[in-house]
C-alpha cells in the first residue's frame, strides 16, 4: 500500500502525518525527515553567510563571529547530530532497498545506526564543545 | 484503519522521472556521506568555527581543489535536500493549489540558492590578491 492511501485512510490530522506503521521503522523514518529537514534549512542559511565573503573581509569576518557565539556552538553540534543521524540512517535505507532479506532485520539495523550513532556523536560533541567548558 | 501493508523495501519506482530521482537520492547520499562528513570533519574538528574568517576562506580558496570539492557539494546537498522537500510536499500539501503554490516557491528558491552559492564559489577573488 502506498504511502498516500495509508494516509488518506488515517483520515488526515497531525498526528496522521507522522504516525504511519508505528515502533523502530516509523521512528528511524520520522527522524530522518525532521533531520534532513533541518539540515536543507541550515545549507540555506549557510550558502547566505558564505556569499557574504564578495562584501570583503570586514562583512564576512562581522558575520562568522555569530557562529563563535556559545548558543551558535551548541546549535553546530546539533547539526552535527543531525547530518550524521541523516547519514546512518541512509546508509540503512541503502542496504534495505539493495537487499532484500534486510527488510527482515530493519528494526536491528536501526538499532545498530543508533549505537554507532552513540559511539560517534558523544566524542564529537565533547570534542566540539570543549572549546565552551 | 491502517491496512498492512507487506513488509518490503520503499516501492521502487517503475521507470521515468520517479526512478531517476530515486536514484540520484541514493547516489547522491553516497557522495555526501563522504562531502558532508568529510566537510564537518574539516571544518569543525581539524579546525574550528573560531578559526574560520576571511583570510582562512581566502587562503582556501587558492588552490582550485577546494573550490571543486565546495562546489560537488553545494550541488548534491542542494539537490538532494530539494528533491527531499519536494517528497515531504508530495506528502502533506493535499490541495492542489497550495502544491503548485509551495512547490513553485520551492524550485525558484533552489535556483537562487544554486546561483548564489556556485557565483560565490567560482567567482571569489580575494581582497588585495
Amino acid at each position: 500500500m502506498l504511502r498516500e492511501e495509508v494516509m488518506e485512510k488515517a483520515g488526515g490530522g497531525i498526528w496522521t502525518w507522522i504516525n504511519y506503521r508505528g515502533g523502530a521503522g516509523q521512528l528511524a523514518w520520522v527522524l530522518h525527515r525532521v533531520t534532513g529537514i533541518g539540515v536543507f534549512l541550515f545549507l540555506l542559511i549557510h550558502i547566505v553567510d558564505t556569499s557574504l565573503i564578495g562584501w570583503g573581509p570586514e562583512v564576512y569576518n562581522k558575520v562568522v563571529k555569530l557562529y563563535h557565539l556559545p548558543l551558535f556552538r551548541i546549535g553546530e553540534v546539533i547539526l552535527a547530530g543531525m547530518v550524521l543521524y541523516h547519514a546512518l540512517n541512509g546508509i540503512r535505507i541503502i542496504i534495505i532497498d539493495l537487499w532484500e532479506e534486510a527488510t527482515r532485520f530493519h528494526r536491528q539495523l536501526f538499532y545498530a545506526a543508533a549505537i554507532v550513532f552513540i559511539i560517534i556523536f558523544f566524542p564529537t560533541a565533547y570534542l566540539m564543545l570543549r572549546p565552551l567548558l | 484503519m491502517i491496512m498492512k501493508r507487506e513488509v518490503g523495501p520503499t516501492p521502487r519506482p517503475a521507470g521515468g522521472f520517479e526512478l531517476y530521482t530515486w536514484f540520484f537520492m541514493r547516489v547522491s547520499g553516497l557522495l555526501l556521506l563522504v562531502l558532508a562528513l568529510g566537510h564537518l570533519t574539516i571544518m569543525h574538528l581539524i579546525n574550528s568555527v573560531d578559526a574560520i574568517n576571511y583570510a582562512f576562506v581566502a587562503s582556501r580558496y587558492t588552490t582550485p581543489f577546494w573550490r571543486t570539492y565546495d562546489l560537488l557539494l553545494l550541488i548534491l546537498a542542494l539537490l538532494h535536500g530539494l528533491n527531499g522537500a519536494r517528497t515531504i510536499i508530495d506528502d502533506y500539501v493535499r490541495p492542489r493549489g497550495w502544491r503548485l503554490l509551495s512547490l513553485s516557491c520551492l524550485y525558484v528558491l533552489g535556483l537562487i540558492f544554486l546561483t548564489i552559492g556556485s557565483l560565490v564559489i567560482l567567482t571569489f577573488h580575494p581582497a588585495g590578491g
